[in-house]
């Protein structure tokens, strides 16, 4: 064999990994790995642009994924912090990419991103705090097509009658379980639905809040008022509380 | 690579795996003869630094593209600052090692890397790329931005500086 043709058998087929890596890398299909969470395993998908889907583990296809996905390992630095962003439920400084929603549904989520650790809001308080005080509807269908679940809790967005609502991630009996994880007495809250109670204010402050904002929870059984509805708190000379903002 | 060109002007997400499956042999090649096992990693940044600079041009220039050439412009580019900077380089994605890395090698890989590694720098670009990956005179001249004459020189001087090495040896 002369020089040229022995160069020639010098040609290797590029390896299958680095196929899967350039698909990564350009954002073509997105990765996937493997997470603990309160309610079991889940996979969380990522891609360049960031945190891009969670689905329970247990029966996830990746082929049933938008745009397919591999089994990979995080961008540097990011598995620390999806474990704490399911863990405290908010994304604080982990990507999100929420490149399949409509702008409705994206500021939904955002405002949805803030509910802290512990509380709910009913779905129309989200509704209001979009600007859109009709929408409640439309709020559900947004919490129902969360792309990344656990990590922008809606398992804390209620119904305002005192039950919890649906949940997308496996179903209600995991939402429950979530808000009791992070320790929200629900039976509480339906009691106080039960009776129409919405509000609870402090007659030594003179703030109403959201009964599960962090303020209310401070307010002793004695000073603590029972308040149907932003109106009659209003009336009865309470202002909103700062914090949990309540409407 | 014209039909290509025409389909990644009109939909880039829908055939950019079409170029890879097109040109990933040939830049894969090439960089491990230039550039050994860094070859996966910087094989994977072309690819990813081809698909954002394809995302930023208009389609018409798209169309025009020479891809062989083009692609190893981007290549041959980061294989220099890779050499002259390892630290620079961006942290390529890692994946799981789910696919077992199939790499059939001729027998006498080795001693023929040792003679391409002994080929000063120009002369082994030039016969990597012509001969590996099998480029032309005029997409070699393109991919290394020099003129036809020199690049033909240098792939001569390389394949007979590769003679010598050989007849040294026996």
């Amino acid at each position: 064999m002369n020089i040229e043709d022995t160069l020639g058998s010098l040609r290797t087929e590029m390896p299958g990994v680095t196929t899967e890596a350039i698909r990564l890398g350009t954002g073509l299909v997105d990765g996937f790995d493997v997470f603990e969470s309160p309610i079991g395993d889940v996979v969380v998908g990522f891609n360049v642009r960031g945190v891009s889907f969670v689905d329970l583990a247990a029966g996830f296809d990746p082929d049933e994924t938008g745009r397919g996905a591999v089994q990979a390992t995080p961008p540097k630095g990011w598995d620390a912090k999806i474990r704490r962003a399911i863990e405290r439920g908010r994304p604080a400084d982990l990507p999100v990419d929420l490149g399949g929603v409509t702008s409705f549904q994206r500021s939904v989520l955002e405002v949805a991103a803030t509910i802290p650790y512990g509380q709910v809001r009913p779905y129309g308080w989200l509704a209001d705090h979009v600007g859109n005080r009709g929408a409640v509807r439309a709020v559900g269908s947004t919490m129902a097509r969360n792309p990344v679940p656990l990590i922008i809790p809606c398992h804390r967005v209620v119904r305002s009658d005192g039950r919890i609502g649906n949940y997308s991630l496996g179903g209600a009996h995991n939402k429950t379980d979530l808000l009791g994880h992070e320790g929200v007495d629900l039976d509480r809250l339906a009691s106080l639905a039960a009776r129409n109670i919405r509000f609870v204010g402090s007659d030594t402050t003179g703030i109403f809040c959201l009964p599960t904002c962090s303020h209310a929870r401070r307010i002793s059984d004695a000073h603590q008022v029972e308040l149907k509805s932003a109106a009659a708190a209003e009336a009865a000379g309470f202002r909103p509380c700062k914090v949990c903002e309540p409407a | 690579m014209e039909q290509l060109c025409e389909r990644l002007a009109r939909d880039l997400d829908g055939s950019f795996e079409d170029l890879v499956d097109a040109l990933g042999d040939d830049v894969y090649s090439g960089l491990r003869r230039m550039h050994g096992d860094e070859a996966a990693d910087l094989t994977q940044e072309t690819f990813i630094r081809a698909y954002r600079a394809l995302g930023t041009y208009e389609p018409d220039r798209i169309r025009e593209l020479r891809l062989r050439g083009w692609i190893w412009t981007i290549a041959l580019n980061l294989g220099r600052n890779h050499t002259r900077d390892r630290s620079r380089r961006p942290q390529p994605v890692e994946l799981h090692d789910i696919h077992p890395v199939a790499d059939p090698e001729p027998i006498d890989s080795a001693l023929w890397q040792a003679r391409l590694d002994a080929l000063p720098i120009a002369q082994r670009r030039a016969v990597v790329l012509r001969h590996v990956v099998g480029l032309s005179y005029t997409e070699l001249s393109a991919a290394l931005g020099r003129p036809e004459g020199t690049v033909k020189a240098d792939v001569n001087r390389g394949l007979a500086r590769l003679k010598r090495l050989i007849e040294e040896e026996a």
